[in-house]
């Protein structure tokens, strides 16, 4: 111990220390004290003043004004002085190109400089003036830098090359620096080889289809060569540019593991872990029974331990990638778990990244030092740390089943902590191993749902809801539980909103006569009054499925669900593989591809492992290919979202299915209604028709009320309702049977069909409303979409009673023909939108045209023949009415029915020609002329209108009342 | 590569800026301090990414010392760069202090020039730095040619790390085995894990361009000898007869004088080395190891305000041995109140700072034991959490290698001057310190 005293053998401590004063100036007109001094002749001032400067740069203020003071004391033979002008060179070059200039002469003198550091000094610094003059200049010094005798001013040059061609890509090219570059790999100093190589590298990343690197077996043998010589960072390069070659064959592939490995025992751990990366990659392509596979395997350990002894940032680049090797191959680490326990006073960032390798590496063998350790840190300080420990557990529950019961029971005892976060997480891992050993643990739902108050975070909320929901048979209390999450359902977040939409429809598939009212309030709280289209579309889904099929709703709802498997988090294989291909990089540290973050070119290149090729014994091996059991990816456990997405997707594919085919012909106003007709039908468009608006507003609160009560009088009402309807009308005009309109499959049960009239004046709508659903419907209303003749409801749907399953009521709507207008197609259909509590549904129908003719629509005899007259002929159609067996004055009668009136009748020759004439709701006249043979069952009848298209619609008409 | 390089204070000022690319603009000083120096939170990762750019960071008292990229750089590099940036700062002017920086910037920027170059890290070994890189610049023009280019080729050149020409009138050198052993033990005395983490520094004082070959007791080597050949049963037998003089290494490394391959191929460690103090290697042990310590603790808590504390610590070395500078950490609940200690040996303290009830004992033999309790008062609180209990932590120093390993020796050969590996004067000594050696209770 005696020569403890040369311990401390500090230079700097012996020197003067006086250059912090330079940061302390800060009084006005400094720039202008500065200007003088850095003129002044005295070259120790002048040298004080630069430093001034210098400081004053690093703090950010603007010195750029003294730009051509400070170049003027570049010319100089003190170095250091040199040196520090260069520096501010550097940064103010670009701001003041045409100054810049002046540096140029003293850059190109210092490059012919007897003194190598000044010549290495001079290249170096050029190549960071990004000014396209200087640039210019550049290339001649560089090119004899290139080709200096010293390797010193080489090994710069090299890197000069990258920095040009960052600046000016295309003039590297053309001044043939690449090929130069390209000679340096051979050149007989390691360091020139290395700084070549990382200058190739870079290069070569911004143009990804070049072959600038031209890696083959000679070259690869240089770099291996300059691997065992260069400086640890030289070390680095060359192992990251080895990692992209693919060897051809898997003995190349051998002999360059063979010569990388001795790397691993690299003081520097960037050596190691680029050495790791090699290995890994290189590995893929040997034979598994070749015994050096197992020797490399087995030396890959031991040096991934010891960089778990460097400083704590390090650390963490390790583990982050230790983290994707354990991923890529489990065997190397398997028996070194206890290294990742964590240590009290590792940093945050270390504990984490160690309890997440632990899992991996988890299993029957180690389960049991896993779990004590996790109890442990479930007791620490750091909330996230206690949370992923917690986590941990439930994760070894479902990874290794034989531990499943004590992760279960340790997971209670630290429920029973009664730390709320704690608590939270236990109930969101409890849920998944529930859903990995179903029916397994359920005796501990008791403790779990005394903690249901402490719970105020949405993942643990709906983790314990989907418990309720699953296990709803054997809790008592199930339908309590969820009705009382379900007082502030429009304050809980998406996910709990979700999960207690599905668990209420499970708890009511398992117990249907009590939780009616429920499963009522939830469809229609996240039908009705949610924004959120994620959670009505869930919730008609599930309205339509228990509408029409409980049977299949069950079946679907309470299916079976696949078990989640053992592994979590799991990195996608192909990504996986990108990332060993980044080992040691930042992508291995974020765990993304590089794409993710780099700006611009670079690093959008995928990297891919190679192939296994095997060259004659390696082909022979059975398990070539990738396949062995233990690679076999396992599944990934998806998140709460994935699986009900799943379950819409997957389960419910027969219902959905159905959706899409809406009538075709309702399209185009299926748009129309979804933007403003939706919305006026809800909300605003209803003012004309308080009654109606007040029964809307009032739904909600009424609904449950009127639920039990009045189906039997409904339907007695329906019934008089129709009745009265039926007196009123006038004999003669048809009235075509009701068809359906609107099938329960697509409107949840409920059943439309219906028929048009025209009575004494009045159109109306006579429509039957079948309830085939399960659940009573209320609220009804209705609005139309705008049609080619303005009809629209002349009042509200008068629905008085809730329509109880499998009742029907009649209901007849009267129209009018002051609605907005828009031409159809066909001419005469009508969309419709009916809304009731359930639901809004779609659909169109087609309405005679007669019931547009107007009772006043006879013609003066006068106008008749002018009108006739008057429009060309090229509006007139002819039409055949087959198989009428009845005369003129018969038809004629049966016509004037509905309102179409002969003006006049002739005879020509045993023809009759009745004149007629018909006038549309909204002014259009209709002259036609129809001649009868008697004898002749064909009719002719020929239409002349100013609007042609209506012509096909009047002969239908004709068709319709002739026939009936 | 590395973009761009700021080292802060705690205020995070800024004291050294150098950029080295275009993509990293003036603002990514000010990212860094506001979304890290200045962040509200405790430090989640020493990798953080603002706005696409990455930011790395280590710290030094209360030095930030951040490197900036945009591309994927290797990570690894990046850290072990600024690592070695300490090293050589250090190596020039002393602790890395805010004085320190601000009075030798203009050397730092010197260095940073040197040893980064548009991002990609140059010879950054001291020794080599010395030779040219020295606040005296003028010194710079008055050297011969034969001078420059000797530099040049040592920077650039296979043994970076050493210039030829060194001369001593007296050739020696020192070995330093410095191992720490750390030790996770549960409250029942189980051991859940420990390991030895152990350096062998050198500090060199020869002439010339000797080459030197080290040897210690490697299990693996000794086996190799022991049997004259390789045979798969001979580690089986060797464990009965002389397993104490071996030791199994799980995993060493070296510094880069060290010829790897030859390491991995014969596994003998030869180098050249550097001139002066530097660490030839690190390694790591697992299999039996001495644990100079062994504590034994006991907590029961009386009642909701009180907590009884026993702590026993045992010696477990030879009686001849003394252990050094003892420090026993029990920590103590937050709402502590007032502590009783009564301890047998030594002095012992409660340091309400530090939560934490301090042991400190001078020297302690090997083979002995002490002990002492404690009664802590705890304030009523409300407060649902339970305590943490953070485990017992020990610290030591003893005058012997805890793995067990041992210098065989260390020969050195100049062919060219005329000292021989007698002439050379040899210091070995052990010490062995506690690194993480916790107990939990």
């Amino acid at each position: 111990m005696e020569w403890a005293s040369q311990l401390c053998e500090n230079r700097g401590l012996g020197s003067k220390m006086t250059d912090s004063k330079y940061f302390t100036t800060t009084k006005k007109g400094e720039i202008f004290e500065l200007k003088a001094e850095l003129n002044s002749d005295k070259k120790e001032k002048k040298k004080e003043a630069v430093k001034k400067v210098i400081a004053s740069m690093t703090v950010g203020k603007d010195v750029s004004a003294l730009f051509p003071d400070v170049v003027n004391c570049m010319q100089t033979d003190n170095l250091e002085l040199k040196k520090l002008v260069y520096l501010y060179l550097m940064n103010y070059a670009k701001s003041q190109p045409d100054m810049a200039i002046m540096a140029v002469n003293t850059f190109v003198k210092d490059c012919e400089d007897p003194n190598p550091l000044i010549r290495a000094l001079a290249v170096r610094t050029m190549g960071c003036i990004r000014v396209d003059k200087i640039t210019e200049y550049l290339c001649e010094p560089l090119r004899k830098c290139l080709k200096d005798e010293d390797p010193y001013v080489r090994k710069t040059a090299a890197v000069c090359v990258a920095k040009l061609h960052d600046i000016n890509a295309q003039l590297v090219e053309d001044q043939g620096f690449l090929d130069t570059l390209k000679d340096l790999i051979s050149d007989s100093n390691p360091m020139v080889v290395a700084n070549a190589v990382a200058a190739l590298s870079e290069i070569a990343e911004s143009h990804p289809n070049s072959n600038l690197l031209d890696l083959n077996p000679q070259t690869i043998n240089k770099l291996l060569t300059a691997l065992n010589e260069c400086t640890e960072w030289g070390q680095i390069f060359i192992l990251d540019c080895l990692a992209n070659y693919t060897p051809r064959d898997d003995r190349e592939s051998q002999s360059i593991c063979e010569r990388v490995t001795p790397r691993l025992s690299h003081a520097n751990s960037a050596v190691v872990l680029s050495a790791v990366k090699v290995l890994m990659k290189f590995m893929e392509m040997l034979p598994k029974d070749l015994d050096y596979y197992g020797t490399l395997l087995k030396k890959l350990a031991p040096p991934l331990v010891t960089l778990l002894s460097a400083e704590p940032e390090l650390q963490y680049v390790a583990l982050r990638n230790i983290n994707l090797i354990v991923q890529k191959r489990p065997e190397i680490l398997k028996h070194e778990m206890k290294v990742f326990f964590v240590k009290y006073n590792d940093p945050i960032y270390v504990k984490l990244e160690k309890l997440d390798i632990m899992i991996r590496l988890a299993s029957q063998a180690n389960i049991a030092q896993v779990l004590a350790e996790l109890k442990e840190y479930a007791t620490e300080v750091d909330v996230d740390f206690v949370r992923k420990a917690v986590r941990a557990i439930g994760r070894c529950a479902i990874k290794v089943e034989q531990s499943a019961e004590r992760c279960v029971s340790t997971l209670l005892d630290l429920i029973q902590t009664k730390v709320n976060y704690v608590v939270q997480e236990a109930i969101v891992v409890i849920k998944d191993i529930f859903r990995k050993y179903p029916n397994k643990y359920e005796s501990v739902i008791a403790t779990l749902c005394e903690n249901l108050d402490s719970l105020d975070e949405p993942e643990a909320r709906a983790a314990m809801i989907w418990i309720v929901g699953e296990y709803a048979e054997r809790i008592d209390n199930a339908d309590e539980l969820l009705e009382s999450f379900l007082e502030g359902f429009h304050d809980e977040s998406t996910q709990v909103q979700l999960q207690l939409l599905t668990a209420i429809v499970k708890l009511f598939l398992k117990k249907p006569t009590e939780t009616q009212e429920l499963v009522q309030q939830v469809l229609s709280l996240a039908t009705q009054d949610s924004d959120n289209p994620d959670l009505r579309d869930r919730g008609y889904i599930y309205w339509r499925l228990l509408s029409t099929d409980p049977v299949a709703a069950k079946e679907v709802v309470l299916a079976e669900k696949p078990l989640i498997s053992e592994e979590t988090d799991l990195i996608e294989p192909t990504l996986l593989e990108e990332l060993i291909c980044h080992i040691g990089t930042l992508a291995s540290v974020y765990h993304k591809p590089p794409s993710a973050f780099v700006e611009g070119s670079r690093g959008v290149q995928h990297k891919r492992l190679p192939a296994r090729t095997g060259s004659g014994e390696g082909a022979e091996s059975p398990d070539v290919g990738q396949s062995g059991p233990s690679e076999a990816p396992p599944a990934v456990i998806p998140s709460q979202g994935d699986l009900l997405g799943d379950l819409l997707n997957l389960d419910l594919a027969p219902p959905t299915a159905t959706v899409p085919s809406v009538q075709p012909s309702m399209q185009m106003g299926a748009m129309d209604l979804l933007g403003g007709g939706l919305d006026s039908l809800l909300g605003g468009d209803i003012g004309g028709s308080p009654s109606m608006g007040a029964g809307l507003g009032a739904a909600p609160a009424a609904m449950p009320a009127a639920l039990g009560g009045a189906p039997a009088v409904g339907g007695g009402l329906g019934d008089l309702f129709d009745l009265g309807g039926g007196v009123g009308m006038p004999t003669g005009s048809y009235v075509a049977p009701k068809t359906v309109w609107l099938p329960a499959m697509k409107a949840k049960g409920l059943e439309i069909s219906g028929t048009f009239a025209r009575r004494g004046g009045i159109i109306q709508m006579d429509m039957s409303l079948n309830n085939k659903a399960m659940s009573v419907m209320t609220d009804f209303a209705i609005q139309f979409n705008r049609n080619s003749f303005g009809l629209a409801p002349a009042g509200p749907l008068q629905v008085l009673t809730p329509l109880s399953p499998n009742q029907t009521i009649d209901v007849s709507l009267p129209l009018s023909v002051n609605g907005p207008v828009m031409k159809m197609e066909p001419l005469n259909n009508l969309q419709v939108a009916v809304k009731n509590n359930i639901d809004v549904f779609y659909f169109s129908c087609q309405y005679p045209l007669s019931l547009l003719f107007v009772e006043d629509g006879k013609m003066e005899r006068q106008v008749f023949l002018a009108t006739w007259k008057d429009i060309p002929n090229d509006n007139e159609a002819q039409f055949q009415i087959k198989d009428i067996h009845l005369n003129s004055d018969a038809a004629s009668n049966k016509l004037q029915g509905s309102n179409i009136f002969t003006i006049a009748k002739r005879t020509v020759e045993g023809q009759d020609m009745l004149y007629q004439s018909v006038k549309l709701t909204n002014g259009i006249w209709i002259l036609a002329e129809m001649r009868i043979q008697t004898g002749n069952p064909n009719y002719t009848l020929s239409i002349k209108c100013r609007a042609p298209e209506v012509a096909q619609f009047v002969y239908q008409c004709y068709e319709l009342v002739l026939k009936n | 590569m590395i973009g761009g390089l700021f080292i802060y204070n705690h205020k995070g000022e800024v004291l050294i800026s150098r950029v080295y690319r275009d993509d990293i603009g003036r603002n990514a000083v000010d990212a860094f301090r506001v979304n890290v120096i200045h962040a509200r939170q405790q430090v989640r990762s020493p990798v953080t990414n603002i706005a696409r750019t990455s930011f790395f960071h280590i710290k030094r008292s209360n030095i930030w010392l951040a490197a900036v990229t945009k591309q994927n750089v290797n990570a690894a590099m990046v850290f072990e760069f600024l690592y070695k940036m300490c090293d050589v700062m250090t190596a020039y002017f002393g602790k890395i202090s805010e004085e320190n920086i601000k009075n030798n910037f203009v050397l730092i920027y010197e260095l940073l020039d040197e040893i980064l170059d548009f991002g990609y890290p140059q010879n950054s070994e001291t020794g080599a730095l010395k030779t040219f890189i020295t606040q005296q610049g003028i010194k710079g023009q008055v050297r011969t040619k034969e001078e420059q280019s000797q530099i040049t080729s040592q920077v650039t050149g296979q043994i970076g790390w050493r210039r030829e020409g060194i001369k001593y009138r007296r050739n020696e050198l020192f070995l330093d085995v410095l191992e720490s052993v750390n030790l996770l033990m549960s409250p029942q005395g189980q051991v859940l894990s420990a390991h030895v983490s152990g350096r062998v520094v050198m500090k060199s004082y020869l002439s010339g361009m000797p080459e030197c070959k080290f040897g210690m007791n490697d299990k693996i080597v000794i086996d190799k000898q022991g049997k004259g050949g390789t045979t798969d049963d001979s580690g089986k037998s060797e464990l009965g007869g002389s397993g104490k003089q071996s030791i199994a290494i799980d995993d060493c490394t070296f510094h880069q004088c060290v010829r790897l391959s030859k390491f991995d191929s014969e596994r003998s460690i030869s180098f050249i080395p550097p001139d002066g103090e530097y660490e030839l290697m690190r390694y790591r042990t697992t299999k039996d190891i001495i644990l100079p310590f062994r504590v034994i603790p006991l907590v029961r808590e009386v009642g909701r305000t009180k907590l009884e504390v026993k702590v026993v610590i045992k010696s477990n070395f030879k009686p001849s041995l003394l252990a050094q500078k003892i420090e026993v950490r029990i920590p103590t609940p937050l709402n502590t109140s007032g502590v009783q200690v009564i301890c047998m040996k030594g002095k012992a303290k409660y340091k309400a700072s530090e939560n934490a009830i301090v042991w400190k004992i001078k020297r302690m033999a090997g083979m002995k034991e002490s002990q002492i309790s404690a009664e802590i008062e705890l304030l009523p609180t409300n407060d649902k959490k339970k305590w943490a209990r953070p485990p017992i932590s020990m610290n030591f120093e003893v005058p012997f290698a805890p793995s067990g390993l041992k210098v065989r020796y260390l020969k050195v050969f100049e062919s060219k001057l005329n000292y021989s590996d007698h002439d050379v004067i040899k210091w070995v000594r052990y010490i062995g310190r506690s690194g993480i050696y916790e107990t939990r209770c």
